[in-house]
């Protein structure tokens, strides 16, 4: 049984249509990669899967772990395993980043969350993104670099550990040591942890040191193409031009 | 927040400060509704008065009755004098030790966590039921020190007369406003507290108010002098079950801060939503002395709070942290008052307003610049935060500069949650309602982390409570 089985997806924003009868299926462990011209819909296709209540769902089911989760709330899908890094995740002050892991942890698994073993599993996190330890008690996101939030968002995927992660452009922003950096932290959650990706990018640096299972292309809504790791190649050396010719 | 604490807050119970104890039994005394000269003459008579202070209450009785209401400000129209019972205590004296309290009122007080907190944190605890303190004690090293913790009455009886008598309703007299005049006249309970020179009061001392008396007001003085380099944190706290007739709260405080003295003043309201808080509260400050105000709003139907600070002497400071929440039938007016007298003085208000289901959050500030004030600085922000677009907010702040060398920020902002916002912690797997909560109390997150943790907490609850319409 496929972890993720979206079926003819289909998703509006404010009245417009987005998405166009999405079909994609994820299995347990294993990454998939999302490519696409800006405006094609990734973005889009992550929000609905993650249930963003202002992307309408206007047609299609989305089952996660066998079941049907087109109608849930995010809380609830992120309670049975989901997690979307955001290409731009949101600042909320007041609210630091550790505690704010341990209240999502707390409230996903029902069970208060030892302090003592958190810190050390926070800590190790934070050590393998070179993240400077202060910023577990900074406000979320307040003020963090466009880089730093990225490095906070994988943080939050490794400390929560999804069965699957969607990355919406976590490589965007970062320098080259960064993405390195990173890249670290999204193999050690799908070796270690035995996680799914579905990894939306514009760039092939963050999948070099990944072992890549699928490659879809997105364009204008519709997932015209679906190969294996040989298409990021192609897609480096032509561009999306063959894709947006044909949609 | 961690993981446990919000536990607690989520175990929240909103019969916490909403229950009632009977008071029609023969242990308690009412004095009849109302505000005669006979009526003044009896408080004063109840509380055994020295001549001078029998004197005053009839004066600040001419004074009210010849003082017109406030001309701005929330409506408090529905406030009728002649209903309210200025004076009810109940037939048994103040104890020092929670044992011998009466029982029905020790339970209130254990309800809301008094006792325990005394054991725990507090260098001393007065607490006040109704219109008499009905408990007061101070930890015997802190009292070893020097420092004076007592009620008011016997205050004005005893060793410390005199000083009291020079302070007395000196920083706000009975003409600065019709409550205040009010205020002198029937005055009740309250705490003097005298920390001399030097003094360093590590651990914080608390005065507790409950109003249990329906139809009834609660008139009770706070006098704080803390002397030069000394270093105080005083904090009030305050509850009323709810009636559907009004109670009015017209307490005083003043606060004298000497040279190179500091003094914190925190406070945690949460009366029903029948009161009318019209509470003034002063504090003088002499030269290097530093005043720092913590005030958390939650309850009442009307406020009008304005703490307010004379900054006297050289190199004086203030600081003022509030936060008040508004919800559905609240008229909340409140902000902060500074007056800058002496050279190099210095003020930071930083102010937040949270309304909801149609209630009215009012900023209402005034920095005062005097010709004395060279190099002043000011620095005033306020943020407002609309759950709703059924609630309003206002920010109301007025300057007098006299000096050409003043330095002064100022800035204001309003916001509503972002469902972008709640879209992002939902996404992590916080339910909407918490993560509205989990906003709301970041938002309150700069007001909370001056409090001691409990009343933190307490805080928090108190947003919960609010954030789920109880
Ligand atoms: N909240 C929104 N309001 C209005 N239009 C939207 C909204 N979200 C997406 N759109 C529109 O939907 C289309 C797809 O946007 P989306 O963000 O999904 O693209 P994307 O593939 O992620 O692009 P990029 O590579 O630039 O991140 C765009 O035309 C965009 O303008
Ligand atoms: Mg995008």
């Amino acid at each position: 049984m496929a972890l993720l089985e979206v079926n003819g997806l289909s998703a509006a924003v404010d009245g417009q249509p987005i998405l166009q009868g999405i079909d994609l299926t994820i299995e347990e462990g294993s990454t998939h990669v999302l490519m696409g011209p800006n405006g094609a819909g990734k973005s889009t296709l992550g929000f609905a899967l993650m249930g963003n209540p202002r992307y309408e769902i206007t047609g299609g089911s989305i089952r996660f772990g066998g079941e049907e989760i087109t109608e849930l709330s995010a809380d609830k899908r992120a309670k049975a395993g989901m997690f979307l890094s955001f290409q731009n995740p949101v600042e909320v002050p007041g609210v630091s980043l550790s505690n704010f892991i341990r209240n999502a942890e707390h409230m996903q698994t029902g069970q208060p969350v030892k302090l003592f073993g958190f810190q050390k599993q926070m800590k190790s996190a934070m050590e393998l993104l070179s993240m400077d330890e202060t910023y577990a008690d900074r406000d979320l996101n307040v003020g963090f670099s466009g880089g730093e939030k990225k490095k906070a968002e994988i943080l939050q995927m490794l400390m929560l550990k999804p069965r699957l992660a969607i990355l919406d452009e976590t490589d965007s922003g970062l320098d080259v040591d960064a993405v390195r950096t990173v890249s670290q932290g999204v193999r050690a959650f799908q070796q270690e942890g035995h996680g799914a990706l579905l990894i939306i990018t514009h760039s092939t640096r963050i999948l070099e040191a990944l072992h890549v299972d699928t490659v879809h292309i997105l364009v204008k809504g519709r997932i015209v193409e679906t190969g294996d790791a040989a298409l990021i190649e192609e897609i480096n050396a032509r561009g999306f031009e063959r894709f947006t010719q044909e949609a | 927040m961690s993981g446990q604490e919000k536990q607690t807050v989520a175990d929240v119970d909103r019969t916490l400060y909403d229950f009632k104890d009977d008071e029609s039994g023969s242990s308690f005394y009412r004095i009849e509704e109302g505000l005669t000269r006979d009526i003044v003459l009896q408080v004063s008579e109840e509380k055994h008065d020295p001549d001078w202070m029998r004197d005053f209450r009839l004066k600040c009785l001419e004074i009210y009755q010849n003082t017109p209401m406030v001309p701005w400000g929330p409506s408090i129209e529905a406030l009728d004098m002649d209903r309210i019972a200025t004076y009810v205590r109940h037939k048994s004296d103040m104890k020092t030790s929670w044992e011998d309290v009466p029982e029905e009122i020790k339970n209130t007080f254990e309800r809301l966590g008094i006792p325990k907190a005394e054991r725990e944190s507090l260098a001393g605890v007065g607490a006040q039921y109704d219109s008499e303190l009905v408990y007061h004690n101070v930890r015997e090293e802190v009292a070893q020190t020097g420092v004076v913790y007592t009620d008011l009455e016997s205050a004005l009886r005893g060793e410390y007369a005199e000083m009291i008598r020079a302070h007395f309703m000196h920083l706000v007299p009975p003409t600065d406003h019709k409550f205040a005049a009010l205020h002198g006249a029937v005055w009740s309970g309250g705490s003097f507290v005298y920390v001399p020179k030097g003094v360093h009061v590590d651990i914080p001392l608390q005065s507790y108010f409950r109003l249990n008396a329906k139809g009834a007001g609660q008139f009770e003085h706070t006098l704080i002098i803390v002397d030069e380099g000394a270093d105080l944190h005083f904090i009030e706290g305050c509850s009323a079950p709810k009636y559907n007739v009004a109670n009015l709260h017209a307490g005083c405080v003043e606060l004298y801060v000497k040279k190179g003295a500091k003094l914190r003043y925190s406070t945690i309201e949460n009366w029903s939503k029948n009161m009318y808080n019209l509470n003034t509260k002063r504090a003088l400050v002499e030269e290097d002395g530093i005043m720092e105000w913590v005030s958390g709003s939650f309850g009442s139907a009307v406020s009008y709070l304005y703490p307010s600070t004379i900054l006297k002497g050289a190199r004086s400071r203030m600081d003022y942290t509030g936060i008040t929440f508004s919800g559905e039938g609240q008229d909340l007016d409140t902000g902060a008052k500074v007056v800058m007298q002496g050279e190099d003085t210095s003020c930071v208000i930083s102010s937040k307003s949270i309304t909801k289901s149609g209630g009215i959050g009012t900023y209402r500030s005034s920095v005062m610049i005097g010709r004395t004030a060279h190099r002043a600085r000011a620095s005033i922000s306020c943020d407002s935060l609309m759950l709703d677009s059924i609630s309003r907010t206002d920010t109301i702040p007025a300057m007098e500069v006299l000096t050409d060398d003043a330095d002064i920020g100022h800035e204001a902002r309003v916001g509503r949650i972002s469902d972008e916002a709640v879209f992002y912690l939902m996404s992590r797997g916080v339910p909407e309602a918490d993560a509205r909560a989990m906003i709301v109390a970041g938002f309150a997150d700069s007001v909370s982390k001056e409090l001691p943790l409990e009343y933190a907490v307490e805080m928090n609850n108190l947003i919960k409570l609010e954030m789920s319409g109880g």
